[in-house]
């Protein structure tokens, strides 16, 4: 089988839209994604959405559809419900994606990869937080975009600009929030201010969010702001949370608590393919090292959208499209050097109000640092105060950590706990992140039914 | 508790969207709809705890809803370890709830073996 | 610019490698009164004494190694006396199934070589006696060879134990530290690593895949060949094997754990890049481990491999390791080359090099292991032996 030009890894703006370029020079183009049908999260099931559910969700969302048609249209090779779980290469030869799919695995071959799988939820490790009844903001946005329902009565508690759009949407669906608990220091807007250095995205993005805010004060939604000491309450599911702001200690019943503190770069597949990384302290986020291209570490391996650095939808789309056309332009295809330029440009506007937004949104201290007794690795159930003991003991870093108390072992692979355990590594340490280092990610990049490995022996 | 938005009359639609498909969770009957994950059908029933940890024995439930925290771990049609959020409901699907360690669905017997061996001995 | 070593500061000892077979000589070193000094390139455990099985067997060993298997069985059973940790150590039948009559008299050899050289820990097994210690074991399997008083540990908590028992100890235990250049100057061997110059009465190469470089450094030669055995774990499973098995006609390594989980290995290579200290998973040979797997447990068809890894071995041309003193410089010892089967080892291979670079003698013959094997001009290089 000779190999594809370009091989897309999840399809979301920026794996659509470096799909469609990609197509329009006339590559060959694979997309593999896990999700039934395409979008990503940010525009997921958008082609099953009706007029009143994208009255709920917004414009932004709804903005989507197009996309995702001419995405459909575009002739791209598409495998939905798919899982690439490994990558390997023989030699000087081309890439062998191992992609798994509901009859077995297939190994297919691609001169370049592009990894396009997003950004997945910073952990926002607070007590009670694995109690069932609690869910990532993004969960309950999945909710609607997906299965056209609302949790009643939530709280959502966090901060960053998703946790008010959401709560906006719920407000838009009927069942406003009980609360929105803004954790971390109250002064957030002050000590971003100084980032708005003139862009005037910046200005039109706090207009926004005063309007957001506005909305969702109406609907009788109390935001509490400064909030710490965040505790969900609960034995066999969440029942409520406690809290302190404004000097008293605030409790509130409810079934469905929803945390988020920002979205990071998705990691595991960068890191699995051996790409290297590097803290960005603004973002509070590994990032893979990528050059102007979106070219990784690793040869014939690039990164476009969220993976490659927290910059939302509109980026994503311009990011895909930008390095599919570098990579057609490598690969002998005739592409205008002023469309890059044009592209570039575009990105480097888009990308001027990001030191604002990440001061405005930076996590609050007591989500790195928990109380001893929080659950950090959800899998294991291993606790901050044990991974403080056994750094205190001489654990180095979170492979140590990983391989004495199998924090990172569990299904999930170190996906939900290991920037968590990377920031505990650091401050026990005194040390940042970037030097802490994080978990070394290895195949199957999910877990993988032991049959289906077996079943390549046979080939 | 969670509620349905109310579906347009008019717009793009799912054809099936409104049509009801029906499964088993540990002998109960859920109602689901057409594109409903197991997560999201169990979520809106009320059904908040999914599995028992293999550690500790906890109760937990659906969290990311994106496939990433394997938090929602069911056995699905006999086969154990499935996450709930990935997988569509279909007519007829049998779910139960996971239990620390997940079942192999075959009596291995360790301990009557080890007696045998006994015997043997 | 490099620093002046201070001749105050010689140590009695300097090992190389911070792996169990370093730390593990370094304990017993220090607890003779040697002064050492231990030198690790990157972290304790990091290669193939923090990435390997965890199996401790005396089955099916090289002859060559068997006393001193024994002798290290003896130490595992009271490790937690050794390092003050119990290093995951648990006792276990290890057993080698067979899966024809081939195999079946193959392991019949086997264990009459051994009853042969006075050890009487391999017994054959009937089919039913077989089934009865692994009742989950496929219909096909017709008997096995076992050694029931034989276990598993965890590899890399092993390794640290040692490591800081050793610290206890009085070992100075440097991560890190690449040795770049070694050098005899007459009465002190002087031991480069970057800026920093480390004297040492004698030096110990226990720096496994990297030893053959570090031979080189002495003057000796041992063609240790880097490998990347790969291995699996899935998740976790109700209890369902409490042995470690084996299989006669194929490679396997299959072990249930306490907590459930099943981690398969059974020396399918991956691509070993020692330079970079980086491995690269070969899917279609790891296949081959889960086929096997599967075909000797079914039941493990519906487990879900949650994680496959690979250390960096070495491995020698013969499969067993390099002991003793180096032949082309004094005060120099090796201690590496463990072909993926050094773990169960490393106790005793510790104690009995400590002794030989005290007092000159070993409690138990090495001349097995001589590096001598493989110097230019030796008889023959030893024939590549079969991989357990």
């Amino acid at each position: 089988m000779s190999p594809v030009d370009l091989a897309i890894i999840g399809a979301g703006p920026a794996g659509m839209s470096a799909a469609i370029a990609a197509r329009q020079v006339g590559l060959r183009v694979l997309v593999v994604d896990e999700q039934p049908q395409p979008g990503g999260q940010i525009f997921r099931a958008i082609g099953r959405a009706d007029a009143s559910r994208l009255h709920v969700l917004g414009h932004d969302y709804a903005k989507g559809a197009e996309l995702v048609s001419a995405f459909q249209g575009c002739g791209a090779e598409y495998l939905p419900g798919a899982l690439l779980w490994n990558v390997e290469r023989e030699g000087a030869g081309p890439l062998l994606l191992d992609v798994s799919t509901s009859s077995g695995s297939r190994r297919i071959p691609a001169a370049n990869l592009l990894v396009a799988t997003g950004a997945v939820e910073r952990p926002v490790p607070v007590p009670g937080w694995t109690l069932p009844g609690v869910t990532t903001a993004g969960a309950l946005q999945i909710m609607l975009k997906a299965h056209g329902s609302v949790a009643e009565g939530a709280v959502l508690a966090g901060a960053g600009p998703l946790l008010l759009l959401l709560a906006q949407q719920m407000v838009a669906a009927g069942a406003p929030p009980r609360a929105v608990v803004e954790i971390g220091p109250a002064n957030r807007l002050g000590r971003a201010l100084p980032h708005l250095a003139g862009p005037l995205r910046g200005w039109r993005y706090l207009a926004k969010g005063a309007k957001l805010l506005a909305t969702i004060r109406r609907a009788g939604v109390p935001i509490h702001k400064g909030a710490g000491g965040f505790e969900i309450l609960g034995e066999a599911a969440a029942r409520g949370v406690r809290f302190t702001s404004g000097g008293k200690v605030v409790e509130i019943a409810t079934e469905h608590v929803a945390l988020h503190m920002g979205v990071v770069p998705n990691q595991q597949l960068t890191r699995m393919l051996r790409c290297e990384h590097d803290w960005h302290p603004s973002q509070q986020a590994f990032v893979p090292r990528i050059e102007a291209t979106c070219a990784t570490t690793e040869p014939g391996v690039y990164v476009a959208g969220d993976g490659g650095g927290i910059g939302g939808a509109a980026a994503a789309a311009l990011q895909g499209r930008f390095v599919a056309l570098t990579i057609a332009l490598h690969a002998g295809r005739d592409v205008p050097a002023s469309e890059l330029a044009a592209l570039r440009a575009a990105l480097a506007r888009d990308r001027a109000v990001r030191p604002f937004l990440e001061a405005l949104y930076a996590p609050a201290e007591e989500v790195l640092a928990p109380a001893d007794t929080t659950v950090i690795c959800r899998c294991e159930e291993v606790t901050a105060g044990t991974i403080r003991a056994s750094l205190k003991d001489g654990a180095p870093g979170p492979n140590q950590l990983k391989a004495f108390l199998r924090c990172g072992m569990g299904p999930c692979q170190g996906r939900t706990c290991g920037p968590a355990v990377s920031a505990l590594v650091a401050r026990a340490r005194g040390i940042s992140e970037g030097e802490a280092g994080y978990f070394r990610i290895r195949p199957p990049l999910k877990p993988l039914p032991l049959s289906e490995l077996a079943a390549i022996a046979e080939e | 508790m969670f509620k349905r938005l109310q579906t347009s009359p008019a717009g793009p639609m799912d054809r099936d969207a409104t049509q009801g498909l029906t499964f088993s969770m540990d002998g109960h009957l859920i109602d689901a709809r057409h594109g409903d994950t197991v997560a999201a059908a169990l979520m809106i029933a009320g059904v908040t705890s999914l599995r028992d940890t293999p550690v500790s024995g906890s109760p937990r439930g659906p969290f990311c809803l994106m496939g990433s925290c394997f938090d929602c771990l069911v056995e699905i049609d006999g086969i154990p370890n499935r996450q709930a959020c990935m997988v569509e409901v279909t007519e007829g699907m049998t779910v139960r709830r996971q239990a620390g360690a997940a079942l192999l669905g075959v009596a291995t017997a360790a301990p009557a073996a080890a007696g045998q061996a006994e015997q043997t001995a | 610019m490099t620093l002046r070593p201070d001749p105050a500061a010689m140590a009695d000892l300097l090992v190389i490698g911070g792996g169990l077979h370093g730390c593990a000589t370094a304990l017993a070193a220090a607890r003779r009164g040697l002064s050492v000094t231990l030198l690790e390139k990157d972290t304790i455990a990091r290669h193939a004494s923090g990435s390997n099985a965890g199996g401790l067997r005396r089955l099916n060993r090289h002859p060559a190694e068997l006393e001193l298997s024994h002798l290290s069985m003896r130490l595992w059973r009271r490790i937690d006396q050794i390092t003050g940790h119990d290093c995951g150590f648990q006792q276990a039948p290890q057993i080698r199934v067979a899966e024809s009559a081939e195999d079946m008299n193959r392991l019949e050899g086997r264990a009459a070589l051994v009853r042969e050289l006075g050890y009487s820990n391999e017994v054959m097994l009937t089919e039913r006696e077989m089934r009865a210690h692994l009742p989950a074991v496929a219909e096909h399997c017709c008997g096995a060879l076992a050694s029931f008083d034989d276990g598993f540990a965890h590899p890399h908590g092993t390794t640290l134990a040692f490591a800081q028992a050793a610290r206890r100890a009085g070992v100075r235990a440097l991560e890190g530290q690449a040795v770049s250049d070694l050098a005899w100057s007459g009465s002190a061997w002087h031991v480069a690593s970057g800026e920093r110059v480390y004297l040492a009465r004698r030096i110990l190469n226990a720096a496994g895949a990297w030893g053959g470089a570090i031979a080189a450094m002495i003057g000796d030669h041992a063609p240790v060949e880097p490998i990347a055995p790969m291995m699996l774990v899935t998740s976790r499973l109700p209890a369902f094997c409490k042995a470690v098995v084996g299989a006669a006609g194929r490679p396997l390594s299959f072990k249930q754990m306490p907590n459930g989980t099943v981690v398969i290995g059974g020396a399918r290579l991956g691509r070993a890049e020692p330079a970079h200290n980086r491995t690269d998973l070969r899917m279609a040979e790891l296949a081959r481990s889960a086929a096997t797997a599967t075909e000797i447990f079914p039941i493990m068809r519906s487990a879900v491999i949650v994680r496959a890894w690979s250390g960096i071995e070495g491995r020698m041309p013969d499969q067993i390791p390099v002991m003793g003193a180096a032949l082309s410089a004094p005060n120099a010892f090796h201690s590496f080359g463990f072909s993926a089967h050094g773990f169960q080892l490393g106790p005793a291979a510790g104690e009995v090099m400590a002794a030989l670079i005290d007092t000159g003698a070993s409690p138990i013959p090495l001349d097995a292991f001589s590096i001598a094997r493989f110097a230019h001009g030796a008889p023959s290089i030893p024939n590549q032996g079969e991989i357990p």
